[in-house]
């Protein structure tokens, strides 16, 4: 990863039951999108590649369900700031921006 | 005549001819162009993806305007997807480095995403092929400037028969004739059965093959409270299901009327009306139609279904279904009353001599432990998404329930080593419907959090009858002195242990006896939802003091006959038009 300043690495778990489906993907690469950093994510559990942080489609494909530990990684100036932010967004159970419709089931 | 059994997204009841939709087949006219070509490729691509997402921009604002949230997030990762920076680089990628034309291009790449969430094992995950295959077909149409699929100008009610539907296609249901809708394929939390239910269209999927033997033209009758389609029903069938589709019209009118009104009596006392379930699906049922909660429901019905026992998964989900179906409101859980005619007899070495005072409920539970903790850990799991409670059937001594109250510290511990935390207090309690819980009530208003009176079994262990046998079935009435006393006597230990108590069986729909049970002091009731209307106009009608007369009066009776009597006039007195 290109090195325009540092790179922060941290380990989140993913508590909520239906794990990253389609509203906690788009909550993360809103938050992530936020941030000049490239960011990469990890599923350590299942032993996975790296995919874009970023990235919709990707960050799908990590099929990181309930139990998973995922590795998030930034590069850049705003690293830090970047991957408290997703480890906060991750470990809140995604209920950041939710707003709680009773059906959802994505 | 052909009954085919699948899993209902949406309830209700309609008729029509089929129509049944082939697979699409997107023609790519060329794979390759050439190298002069290729800016042109790109430019159609760009073009294509700004289309499609504008479409899709349109259509969340539509969807939300019409339809709500549910429907509108649906597309919120179509979206996503469609601005996703390497997914469109990597089409971007084939058109320049191996000159493939857009289409060919960007049906590759899908293609490929698609093979990946096949092999993955999660179901929710596996669900994303459906996704990615309308997000595929949206941009292909685009590239391509294909016709859409055009239902719109039907001239009468049709029932859509197909293998599947994509949320694109199921979204543009809304405008059309489609009265209801058969699939092979489907989960019950997919995309489509969402947009199903948000279009309050009936709906049936995971039929298998329901679109191999409908032809185009076939009467098709869809029940989605059974969970049957009907192909070439009989005229006796197609008559039944006439009236009950002008009976669930009718009902969801009055209901309507009624929903926005509260159960309070003329004197300012507040009723609750809940519902009782079967299906997580009913909990929008009741509770969009006015009620205030799920008073009762029924987890067996999880068992009925050809792959036998629901895994946890599976429970968890129908449990979280239901429970978000209430949107807040109180949901009250009962664990698996199985028994009798059901999954406990195929199990027994020989079938029981007497069903009905054998190895079921709660007693069966006990004794397979794995399968109780399998469900409470389900439940337990899904109380994190409102406010539930957890209720035990037919429980019959304190042993029974303290046994059964361990197992669930247990489950809890289970899950807390899991790292799955979940509410400790979950408030626990039970259905009385013996006569010894009965006899029994204030040493258990001391250990249970909230009583429900289960009047259906009650009823039938208190007089010794089996409802189901029609040689006797004359002889099982509520109006049985012997049954208003002890409710009579239950709800006073309730009052004075402070302990809540409702009452959830049979009785508690039927108006005859809601001023009895109203004026014993009773405040909660549950009931089948189509119910819900008439109970809750008698309870606007009357005052408690009037209610509370009715009561003393009724205990004073000697005979089940009079007591029906004299209910039944004080019923007409507050309700004369209506039959009782």
């Amino acid at each position: 990863m290109s090195d325009a300043g540092a790179q922060v690495v941290r380990d989140v778990k993913i508590a909520n039951t239906e794990g990253l489906h389609a509203r906690p993907v788009m909550r993360f690469i809103d938050v992530a999108s936020r941030f000049q950093s490239k960011v990469s994510v990890m599923n350590v559990t299942r032993r996975g590649e790296r995919v874009d942080g970023k990235s919709a489609m990707q960050m799908m494909l990590l099929e990181a369900t309930q139990g998973c530990v995922l590795r998030i990684e930034a590069c850049g100036a705003d690293a830090a700031a970047t991957v408290e932010a997703l480890a906060a967004l991750v470990e809140s159970g995604f209920f950041q921006t939710e707003d709680q419709s009773p059906t959802t089931k994505n | 005549m052909e009954i085919l059994r699948g899993i209902s997204v949406a309830p209700g009841v309609a008729i029509g001819e089929a129509v049944v939709l082939e697979a699409e087949d997107y023609r790519i006219p060329y794979r390759i162009v050439p190298a002069e070509g290729v800016a042109d490729e790109l430019s159609r691509l760009a073009s294509a993806f700004e289309k499609s997402i504008e479409e899709l921009d349109k259509q969340a604002v539509w969807l939300n305007a019409h339809l709500g949230h549910d429907a509108a997030n649906v597309f919120e990762w179509h979206i996503g997807v469609l601005k996703d920076e390497r997914l469109r680089g990597s089409i971007e990628a084939l058109i320049r480095d191996e000159h493939a034309a857009a289409a060919y291009a960007a049906g590759t790449v899908m293609r490929k995403y698609q093979q990946r969430f096949m092999q993955m094992s999660d179901p929710l995950l596996v669900e994303r092929i459906r996704d990615v295959q309308d997000i595929e077909r949206r941009l292909l149409r685009n590239i391509l400037g294909e016709a859409r699929e055009d239902l719109a100008h039907l001239s009468k009610p049709v029932i859509l028969v197909a293998h599947d539907l994509t949320p694109t296609q199921t979204a543009q249901l809304a405008g059309t004739m489609v009265a209801g809708v058969a699939l092979d394929a489907g989960a019950a939390t997919s995309h489509t059965a969402i947009l199903l239910r948000s279009l309050g269209r009936p709906g049936v999927i995971g039929l298998n093959d329901v679109s191999a033997r409908v032809s185009g033209g076939d009467i098709v009758i869809i029940d989605g409270a059974n969970q049957l389609v009907i192909a070439n029903p009989n005229d006796a069938t197609l008559d039944e299901y006439r009236r009950r589709e002008v009976a669930f019209v009718r009902l969801a009118d009055e209901l309507d009327e009624l929903k926005n009104l509260a159960a309070t009596t003329r004197d300012g006392h507040r009723i609750n009306l809940f519902s009782n379930i079967e299906f997580p699906r009913e909990a929008l049922v009741g509770i969009a139609k006015g009620s205030d909660g799920i008073g009762l429901y029924r987890t067996e019905f999880l068992f009925l279904r050809p792959e036998g026992a629901p895994t946890e998964e599976e429970q968890f989900e129908a449990y979280t279904e239901a429970i978000r179906g209430a949107d807040g409101r109180p949901v009250t859980i009962r664990t698996f009353d199985l028994g009798a005619d059901k999954y406990t007899q195929q199990r027994s070495y020989e079938q029981e001599r007497n069903p009905m005072l054998g190895l079921r409920s709660i007693r069966y539970s006990l004794q397979n432990l794995d399968m109780f903790k399998v469900q409470l850990r389900a439940i337990l799991r899904a109380a994190s998404h409102g406010q539930v409670r957890l209720m035990f059937p037919l429980i019959n001594s304190l042993m029974e329930f303290r046994q059964a109250k361990m197992t669930v510290h247990d489950a809890i511990e289970d899950l807390e080593e899991a790292g799955i935390h979940v509410r400790k207090d979950i408030p626990i309690g039970m259905m009385l419907e013996t006569p010894a819980a009965a006899i029994q009530v204030k040493e258990f208003c001391r250990e249970v959090n909230f009583i429900s009176v289960g009047t259906n079994d009650l009823i039938q262990y208190l007089l010794a009858v089996d409802r189901g046998n029609e040689r006797v079935s004359q002889f099982y009435s509520p109006s049985h002195p012997a049954v208003l006393h002890v409710l009579r006597d239950v709800v006073r230990a309730c009052t004075s242990g402070q302990v809540d108590c409702s009452v959830c069986g049979e009785m508690a729909g039927q108006p005859l006896y809601t001023l009895f049970l109203l004026g014993l002091g009773l405040q909660t009731f549950s009931m089948a939802p189509s119910n819900i209307p008439e109970v809750k106009k008698l309870v606007r009608l009357v005052t408690m003091a009037q209610a509370r007369r009715v009561a003393r009066r009724a205990l004073g009776f000697e005979t089940d006959r009079q007591v029906t009597n004299y209910l039944r006039d004080e019923t007409r007195k507050v309700l004369p038009e209506d039959p009782i």
